[in-house]
């Protein structure tokens, strides 16, 4: 069996595979995208010259409902990926399923949030708040939507056969790395922009 | 190149061959191809394409500021020249040439067949190429960027820069980030996990190393460009306020941001040459390197440093008496470990029987000039110092020792150590010294009276000045030195073509090297190693050719010669057959998903300029058709249609598969498997 899928053939000289190997070094760079970001929404703090402020919108405990749900898939996920280790294609799919669904509960949230913002008068060029606000929730949400569609592909390329198998649970693996690493980002978020004080 | 590279008989009744065994050079070969030798190809002719647009443009700037009140070019256009003479050599002829010697040279040092991804190797050169184009498409509309290389916030606001300028450097920067990053994944992955059996980290080719800091810099480094590039998108296309003081944005944001990425990105310029040097010398020295460790953890201690010293270049804003301290500080320490290097090269030549061979020669070439360059940037290290400087053409000077004195001289000396090995042919020496003789000329009648006319107050920048200044004399003097460089380049020209036209045949190993890629034909066939090679020394040909004197490694124990197997490639491989028969060689499958993935990113950038209005009111008035929230589709039509590309190449990338036939498709069900086949 030559075929193989963007790797080598012969062991790697760190015994991980490749492509686990390059999640983590992209998961690095993300970081630093994701750190950008969060600098530039810190920096923009209370700079804000017209309102809405972040006091007159924001819902704490709304979004805290949907930052417990989007952690809850960060379980959801790990269910998935010890099925397919263990070569229960069932328990991967009806979980790989639960977490894609919980992650767009957790966009559902943010739409309506969007919404309400904007119909409070919030919008992208109101004031500072507004710009860095959707600008970086807005990119946190992308990430949380290419998880989704990531996540439903794995789920239907499991029904063709030999595409999502228990040797092949690596995919799955790296899958919830990404998955994994997008929520520990929303903790981060979830408290600099929601908790702490405006 | 009209070479041939002759598959290991025998080696198809062990494995089916794969396609790509079966050489071709037509273009769909070179557009299909995920062979990293023809994309370290590719890289090169690439940036060596740009270095000449951007030395063109260099020249007509240098034409301009030749003498008082010229009127060369207009002012809008001296703007545009030298913002893209900077964002072209930067990000379109250097890195572009340090990837090629990347591509090529990488799995050859570590006795790989290829790197990590072949097909993300590929994307990378391609989104490169659409990202170029998109950079550059605004020559022929009137309207190249025009803000500088740094795009200092908030004249790119569209306020200050109401064309479409600054639209074509923001997005095709953002393109060109997708390139670096996802090949520095690619080739940190490779270094980490690709590397031959006995090539351990400590005996990694000091440009290995280097290629490795350097993609870790990028991984790190880009991300912070790439959202001040996405913040500065918000603001010209959806009005957002994150540059614009009176909505409480900050300018000086985008200033950190971008020298966040901006300090890193010096060396990512310079450390590639830097690397390319410490093959060179060595060779040329008949010596192995002078303190392999220093130079190795001076390199990751430039790339850590790297990330300290960013608002060096803001001393001027008024950041106050701390930061500054600070900065300059960590400025003046990253000149140690770049002065550990400068000793090492000199303590290797050092006793050694030195033959100054054109690339030996362009070595010192860099070992000095960069030193000119490194003295006058600890000078503007100081804060006070700085002040006077800031914005003279003394930085003008100050940054041209480090990066045309540096990295490109580092680069040229690696195209002519190594041009043997990628063209199979010679060049011609003469003409080699000859290239270097005008270009060192050149160069220093070019940049250094720059720092003269710098002290002397002259502000970069300017497209004119009146006489009168006492800079008559050094400006014409540099444009002369200009002159001189260009003609240095056409002799390169010269050479390379009677060289791939008349030159004779190079042998494997024409230098007498010690890296791995001397001990495979020249050029390298396509499976670089017909049998992967055992490495116990860092001067692995050394060690096979003088057993006595490098037979062991540096840590003493005496391994056996390994590079046997490497040697055994390049006089039949078939022989070795008979006992290592289990060494199946399995290439990647060419493809072309690569191209539409970077084509479709670079179409979704490039439709924020060329949106379709024209397109949206058709449907909504001529057709009376209520478009409601998604008239935005007809409107970006271009962005759509490069994101559906994207995304559809993307799924149709994951499922083709990357080795073995296509009919795997068929007949193997479980063509994705991920467990290896057997190893040797």
């Amino acid at each position: 069996m030559a075929a193989d899928h963007g790797v080598i053939e012969h062991p790697t000289s760190t015994g991980l595979d490749n492509r686990k190997v390059a999640m983590w070094v992209f998961l690095a760079s993300d970081c630093m995208f994701f750190g950008s970001l969060i600098s530039a929404y810190m920096i923009s703090k209370n700079r804000s010259v017209v309102g809405p402020y972040p006091e007159d919108l924001i819902n704490i405990p709304f979004t805290s409902v949907s930052s417990f749900v989007l952690l809850m898939s960060s379980l959801a996920m790990v269910l998935a990926l010890s099925g397919i280790q263990r070569g229960n294609v069932r328990q991967f799919r009806i979980w790989t399923v639960a977490t894609g669904l919980l992650g767009l509960i957790f966009l559902g949230g943010q739409i309506y949030e969007f919404y309400e913002f904007n119909h409070e008068g919030l919008t992208l060029s109101r004031n500072l708040f507004g710009s860095s606000f959707f600008t970086l929730t807005g990119f946190h949400g992308t990430h949380v939507a290419i998880g989704v569609v990531w996540l439903f592909s794995l789920f239907l390329a499991s029904f063709k056969k030999g595409l999502v198998t228990q040797k092949n649970s690596l995919w799955v693996e790296i899958a919830g790395l990404y998955w994994h690493f997008v929520d520990i980002v929303w903790i981060v978020i979830f408290t600099l922009v929601y908790l702490l004080p405006y | 190149m009209a070479t041939r590279v002759e598959v290991a008989p025998g080696r198809q009744t062990v494995v089916q061959s794969p396609p790509a065994v079966t050489e071709s050079y037509g273009l769909w070969s070179w557009i299909t191809t995920v062979d990293h030798k023809r994309i370290g190809i590719m890289y090169l002719v690439l940036g060596m394409f740009y270095f000449l647009i951007g030395g063109i443009e260099a020249m007509m700037i240098r034409v301009q500021l030749a003498s008082p009140n010229n009127d060369f070019v207009s002012a809008d256009t001296y703007n545009q020249l030298f913002t893209m003479h900077g964002t072209t050599m930067i990000f379109l002829a250097i890195m572009p040439l340090s990837s090629a010697f990347f591509n090529f040279l990488v799995p050859l040092m570590i006795g790989a067949r290829d790197v990590a991804f072949p097909r993300l190797n590929a994307f990378s050169w391609w989104v490169l190429l659409f990202g170029s184009i998109l950079l550059n498409l605004g020559w022929f509309f009137g309207e190249a960027p025009n803000a500088g290389w740094f795009s200092y916030a908030n004249l790119t606001s569209s306020a200050y820069s109401p064309g479409n300028n600054v639209d074509y450097w923001v997005l095709g920067v953002q393109v060109l980030g997708v390139s670096s990053v996802a090949s520095a994944i690619n080739f940190l992955v490779t270094i980490i996990n690709m590397r031959a059996p006995g090539m351990t980290m400590m005996r990694l080719p000091v440009f290995v190393w280097m290629t490795a800091v350097v993609a870790a810099l990028i991984i790190l480094a880009f991300p912070a460009l790439t959202i001040g590039g996405t913040l500065l998108m918000m603001d010209r296309f959806y009005s957002t306020n994150f540059f614009v003081p009176e909505a409480g944005g900050s300018p000086l944001l985008w200033q950190h941001l971008f020298w966040v990425f901006g300090h890193p990105e010096v060396y990512i310029l310079i450390l590639p040459a830097f690397g390319i040097i410490s093959e060179i010398i060595p060779t040329f020295s008949r010596k192995p390197l002078f303190g392999y460790s220093a130079v190795v953890f001076a390199g990751i201690g430039i790339g850590f440093l790297g990330f300290g010293v960013w608002a060096h270049h803001m001393f001027t804003v008024g950041m106050g008496p701390l930061p500054n301290a600070v900065f300059s500080i960590t400025t003046m320490l990253i000149a140690l470990p770049t002065g550990v290097k400068i000793f090492n090269w000199i303590g290797t030549m050092f006793g050694g029987h030195l033959q100054f061979k054109t690339p030996m020669l362009f070595s010192i070439g860099l070992i000095s000039m960069f030193t000119i360059g490194g003295l006058s940037g600890v000078m503007h290290a100081s804060p006070p110092v700085d002040s006077h400087h800031q914005d003279s053409y003394f930085v003008v000077a100050h940054f041209h020792y480090v990066l045309f004195g540096g990295a490109l001289f580092g680069i040229v000396a690696g195209v002519y150590y190594w041009w043997p090995k990628i063209t199979g042919k010679m060049y011609n020496e003469t003409l080699g010294k000859i290239h270097f003789w005008l270009m060192l000329i050149g160069f220093n009648l070019t940049f250094f009276p720059m720092h003269w006319v710098g002290v002397q107050g002259m502000p970069r920048r300017i497209f004119t000045y009146d006489e009168g200044y006492g800079w008559d004399f050094w400006n014409a003097l540099e444009t002369i030195g200009v002159i001189v460089t260009a003609v240095g380049f056409i002799v390169f020209l010269v050479n390379a073509w009677m060289s791939l036209t008349t030159g004779e045949d190079a042998p494997e190993d024409p230098w007498d090297a010690p890296t791995l890629e001397w001990g495979i034909p020249s050029p390298p066939p396509v499976y670089n190693f017909a049998t992967v090679p055992t490495v116990t020394s860092r001067v692995p040909l050394w060690s096979q050719k003088y057993p006595d004197v490098y037979g062991g490694d540096d840590h003493g124990d005496h391994g056996a010669a390994h590079a046997d197997h490497a040697h055994a490639a390049s006089h039949g491989a078939a022989d070795d057959h008979g006992h290592d028969g289990h060494d199946d060689i399995h290439l990647p499958n060419p493809s072309f998903w690569p191209l539409f993935v970077g084509l479709g990113i670079t179409l979704a950038m490039g439709g924020y300029i060329f949106t379709t209005p024209g397109l949206r009111s058709f449907i909504e008035s001529d057709l009376g058709i209520d478009l409601w929230y998604f008239g935005i589709v007809p409107q970006n039509i271009i962005t759509f249609v490069g994101l559906a590309m994207t995304v559809t190449s993307i799924y149709a990338w994951v499922l083709e598969p990357a080795f073995g036939h296509g009919q795997a498709h068929d007949d193997d069900p479980s063509f994705l498997d991920t467990e290896a086949a057997p190893a040797h």
